[in-house]
């Protein structure tokens, strides 16, 4: 089944609270080879101004990922991750993700464009804290090829 | 960590910030996968990579874009500087067993924007001697 364009401009509801746990950001830290010690330590974070240790700046998509899920994760979108490339990524942080931090995502399917047997899936999920307050965005493209195996490559 | 955090008044178009290598074998991208929730098997099994049309197991390309901003971050003295980073996919890393692959990372400020205070730095990122990322560029806050 192809990429459903029907999806385009959609807006799905504000998901579950992720709680930022330092331990998590130490995992993902270790992960990526991010050494710097405000990934780990608390004073050193203090020191440097923030209420508790930071989250490496690609972290973001953790959370952007498990709100993804609620598209690509819908049979009806046509997403088949057997013929997904990942295409683009951008991530703007209004400030850095921290420890203590909960926060809550809202995703938009932005756009889907067809090329040359591909299809272009462009998904924006917008993280804030429970109050509303703006964090990070996170755009993510898609390249998904067509079920034809030609007409990808 | 080595000397003071750079200032923006100090720094022109062209610079370069630094270089890095990062090593990634097969543990690595099980790490990864653990610890990003990402756990597309063509990352870690050779059958499934290989029945998808894929030369091997490919390095997530979010491993890669998290590998390289660590030169900026450090760069900068403060990861949490980095307000934006973008990049787009040119190539997959394939990463063999046994073994490893090296991706190459490298940096140059690329614009220096006074009025709102930040610095654009553009990452070459290789491996093999191929462009892996492709217009990768942090911004970067600085004082």
């Amino acid at each position: 089944m192809p990429v459903n364009t029907a999806y385009a401009g959609r807006e799905y509801p504000p998901g579950p609270v992720y709680e930022v746990a330092r331990e998590k950001l130490r995992e993902f830290a270790d992960a990526v080879g991010a050494d710097h010690p405000v990934h780990r330590d608390p004073d050193a974070a203090r020191a440097a101004g923030y209420p508790d240790v930071l989250a490496p700046p690609t972290f973001a998509v953790v959370i952007a990922q498990r709100a993804e899920e609620q598209y690509v994760g819908d049979p009806g979108a046509g997403v088949d991750f057997s013929r997904v490339v990942h295409a683009e990524e951008r991530f703007t942080h209004h400030r850095p993700i921290h420890a203590g931090d909960r926060l809550v995502t809202v995703l938009h399917v932005d756009s889907i464009v067809e090329r040359a047997g591909l299809s272009m899936v462009t998904t924006r999920a917008e993280i804030a804290t429970e109050d509303g307050t703006a964090v990070a965005r996170v755009v993510s493209t898609l390249a998904v090829r067509g079920a034809d195996p030609e007409a990808g490559a | 960590m080595t000397g003071r955090a750079p200032r923006l008044a100090e720094l022109a178009v062209g610079d370069v910030i630094g270089t890095r290598t990062v090593e990634v074998d097969r543990a690595r991208l099980v790490r990864y996968a653990g610890a990003s929730g990402d756990f597309n098997p063509i990352h870690w099994n050779e059958r499934v990579a290989v029945g998808v049309g894929l030369p091997g197991v490919i390095a997530h390309g979010m491993f890669t874009m998290g590998a390289a901003i660590g030169l900026v971050g450090d760069w900068a003295g403060d990861p949490g500087a980095v307000v934006d980073y973008q990049t787009r996919f040119a190539r997959p890393v394939l990463v063999p067993d046994p073994g490893s692959s090296l991706i190459e990372v490298s940096g140059v400020v690329g614009a220096v924007d006074p009025e709102s205070g930040t610095v654009r730095v553009d990452l070459a990122v290789t491996s093999d001697g191929s462009r892996v990322l492709a217009k990768c560029q942090a911004v970067v806050r600085l004082a």
